[in-house]
């Protein structure tokens, strides 16, 4: 099969489908910070960032990933954090893997946050 | 496509790769997949990220983590802390001089915070050997919007309108001298590439070749469309064999994907394009001496007019740009002519790439404004002098370049201002002098590199910096005489007004411009036999500073011409004449009791 691309438009249309060779490499997208400290990865952090990293490919969406040590409110272990650029930081406590799922499909893709887990919200 | 959690690049240009980045890149390779995170984590090779002093290096993304000075036992530690536990692994952060405090973000770092960078603005950021990556960061839309929106002479004006001068030297004007050659009417036409790269201490060229390949060939296309051409030569050293196959891989991507070939982006536009290697002779880089050698013969430069523009290579009007001019060319028509404009001087647009060498703490490719000054680029970028020592001279331009002293330090560092001050923009390569450094030596080292890379063809080039150099070597042994200066200048003159090629033309202004600015040294060397920054070996006297010294005896004992004399409790003193300056003395003595005087 060839791969020539035989139009200005077919080129915008590779560069949209490739777009997340380099997202985690550009600053401006979407954040999520996963708490690692000790409390965190015994409460389970681990396997939440690994549903998380699945269920961001299944929306195919433009998320960046990162870890952060304990933060101090370990008996809320899993905690994670969803930052929307321009939107401020909120924080999720008690994130199991259904929750994980729950803010992926709700938080992140549609921008609703799911109101029932928010421990917290750090404004701009 | 999977999405990765984190990408770490591995600065793999020839700096990084000759401190080990390879076996950096097998190291994360093995603990990834011994830690099972290698579906998370993706490794991608860069080009040259320029701050070769500090390789090897690694930056860890999302966070934009930058490790340097790697060791293949810290790659386990960063794995399991900051890849497993998102902990910073403090140690191997960057850690800027006469400071405690540790970076973390390459973004935060003195070095590139006054950057702006145009020509490299991939380098280090993309994979250079995936084509899509260079795509997904709006590499060859210019090429698109240029083939599908605009007429050549359209692209020509938007060309000139940029004022983009060419980076390989001269500094002529980029849309004009493509003008030259789309007026010059043929059947056939040619758009080469000059990554010839000759000079000393320059390597901007071989690091946009290696981190960037693409970026040449979109440049390169969007010429040969504006001035009528439809093949293409990249001429490049063989020394450079890592740029060369990533350029090849390029190449061969870009055929496949359509951006060369036949019909480019289905417009009916066609361009081939082929890499020719050098075997690396200085003056190959000399446009006519280059088109001489892709046709197989000698290098050597011919008589100018006719311009390459209307008799190049087989006879034909040819283009030539260098690589760093090329890899301006797809920003300009992505971002417009006047955005371009915008920055720098206003006779200097744009951006410059400097390879900073020599006595200066952080070496490596900064890429700056243009008018920004030398004080700039040596203290806030480059960190300041190595072992604080006193900054004396900055060679700019290579051998075809000068020596600017000190009270120049604040020029702003422009085409113009440049070549006023007796230096020339060149390549860009940037040699920092401490105050160890003996300007007469230099002017030697600079022309023994033209002597030696003079292609013969005419006198005053092959004859003329063989009489300089001899002059020079005699000064720098001791023997200099009276009138040597005066003959200096004169040769040089001569030179400099007879040569056939730039190269010959220019050969002289090392000499020239330390005359200018450290005539002084000259005159000491010849007329007090004194080498004043004690470092030409023959004229350099050892003394015994009399007040550190402990009288121990130690230096009489090692001294192989016994020429100290000193026994125990009496200051000891160096016969000058029996003296070698050998140096062994000062290696010994522990009171840092001997200096050279």
């Amino acid at each position: 099969m060839s791969k020539k691309i035989k139009s200005l438009e077919d080129l915008r249309k590779l560069r949209q489908e490739k777009e997340k060779l380099t997202s985690p490499r550009e600053g401006d997208n979407i954040q999520v910070i996963i708490g690692m400290g000790t409390c965190g990865i015994a409460a389970g952090a681990r396997d939440v960032m690994l549903t998380l990293l699945d269920e961001i490919n299944r929306h195919n969406l433009k998320v960046n990933v990162t870890q952060t040590g304990c933060i101090g409110m370990c008996e809320k272990e899993p905690l994670l954090d969803v930052v929307v650029p321009g939107e401020g930081r909120i924080t999720y406590g008690k994130v199991t893997q259904d929750v994980v799922k729950q803010i992926v499909s709700q938080h992140l893709a549609n921008g609703q946050i799911v109101k029932q887990n928010v421990v917290g919200k750090i404004e701009e | 496509m999977e999405l990765y959690r984190g990408h770490i690049l591995i600065c793999s240009g020839t700096g990084c790769i000759s401190s080990g980045a390879n076996s950096i890149k097998a190291a994360f390779e093995k603990q990834l997949a011994e830690k099972d995170l290698s579906g998370e984590f993706k490794l991608i090779e860069t080009g040259c990220h320029g701050f070769c002093e500090m390789g090897p290096i690694a930056i860890v993304y999302p966070e934009g983590t930058f490790y340097c000075r790697l060791e293949n036992e810290d790659v386990e530690t960063i794995v399991e802390e900051h890849l497993i536990k998102g902990r910073l692994v403090k140690e191997k952060l960057y850690n800027p001089p006469h400071s405690e405090d540790k970076i973390p973000s390459y973004k935060e770092i003195d070095f590139y915070k006054k950057q702006h960078r145009i020509a490299l603005r991939n380098c280090g950021y993309v994979n250079p050997e995936d084509i899509d990556e260079y795509i997904v960061k709006g590499g060859y839309e210019a090429l698109g919007k240029v083939l599908s929106e605009m007429s050549p002479s359209q692209a020509i004006e938007e060309m000139k309108k940029s004022g983009l001068r060419g980076r390989g030297g001269g500094g002529f004007p980029t849309g004009l001298k493509w003008e030259f050659a789309s007026k010059t009417e043929s059947d056939k036409k040619y758009m080469i590439c000059n990554a010839d790269e000759g000079d000393p201490g320059a390597f901007m060229d071989r690091s946009i070749l290696e981190g960037d390949p693409h970026s040449i060939i979109e440049g390169m296309v969007i010429g040969g469309y504006a001035t009528g051409a439809d093949e293409g030569y990249v001429y490049i050293r063989a020394e450079y064999p890592l740029a060369i196959n990533r350029l090849k891989t390029a190449l061969a991507q870009a055929k496949e994907y359509g951006m060369l070939g036949e019909n480019i982006l289905g417009t009916g536009f066609n361009f081939e394009l082929h890499i020719k290697e050098g075997a690396g002779a200085f003056v190959c880089g000399e446009e006519t001496a280059l088109m001489h050698s892709i046709e197989g013969k000698r290098g050597m430069p011919r008589p100018r007019p006719p311009f390459p523009a209307v008799k190049g290579l087989w006879g034909k009007p040819s283009n030539i740009n260098n690589v760093e001019t090329f890899a301006n060319v797809p920003v300009i028509f992505e971002k417009g002519a006047d955005w371009f404009a915008s920055l720098g001087t206003e006779k200097s647009k744009g951006t410059k790439v400097f390879a900073l060498t020599g006595k200066i703490n952080n070496t490596g490719l900064a890429e700056v404004p243009m008018g920004i000054s030398v004080r700039e680029i040596i203290y806030d970028i480059g960190g300041g002098i190595t072992n604080d020592k006193k900054f004396k001279a900055v060679q700019i331009g290579g051998p075809s370049g000068g020596c600017l002293p000190e009270d120049l330090i604040d020029l702003p560092v422009d085409y113009d201002s440049l070549i006023e001050a007796g230096a020339m923009m060149g390549s860009g390569g940037l040699v920092v002098m401490d105050e160890e450094t003996c300007m007469v030596d230099l002017a030697r080292f600079f022309l023994n590199f033209t002597q030696d890379e003079s292609c013969g063809k005419c006198t005053p080039c092959r004859e003329g910096t063989k009489r300089m150099l001899e002059i020079l070597e005699r000064i720098v042994d001791g023997k200099g005489q009276d009138g040597d200066i005066e003959l200096l200048e004169e040769l040089g003159e001569t030179i400099k007004t007879t040569s056939l090629c730039g190269l010959g033309q220019t050969a002289p202004n090392p000499v020239l411009s330390t005359l200018k600015y450290f005539r002084d040294e000259y005159e000491a060397h010849i007329h007090d036999g004194r080498c004043p920054a004690g470092a030409c070996s023959a004229l350099a006297k050892y003394v015994i500073d009399q007040e550190k010294c402990k009288k121990c005896t130690l230096c009489t004992k090692v001294c192989p011409v016994s020429a100290i004399e000193g026994k125990p409790k009496e200051v000891h003193k160096i016969d000058p004449n029996v003296c070698t300056a050998c140096g062994v003395c000062v290696d010994t003595c522990k009171f840092d009791a001997i200096k050279k005087g």
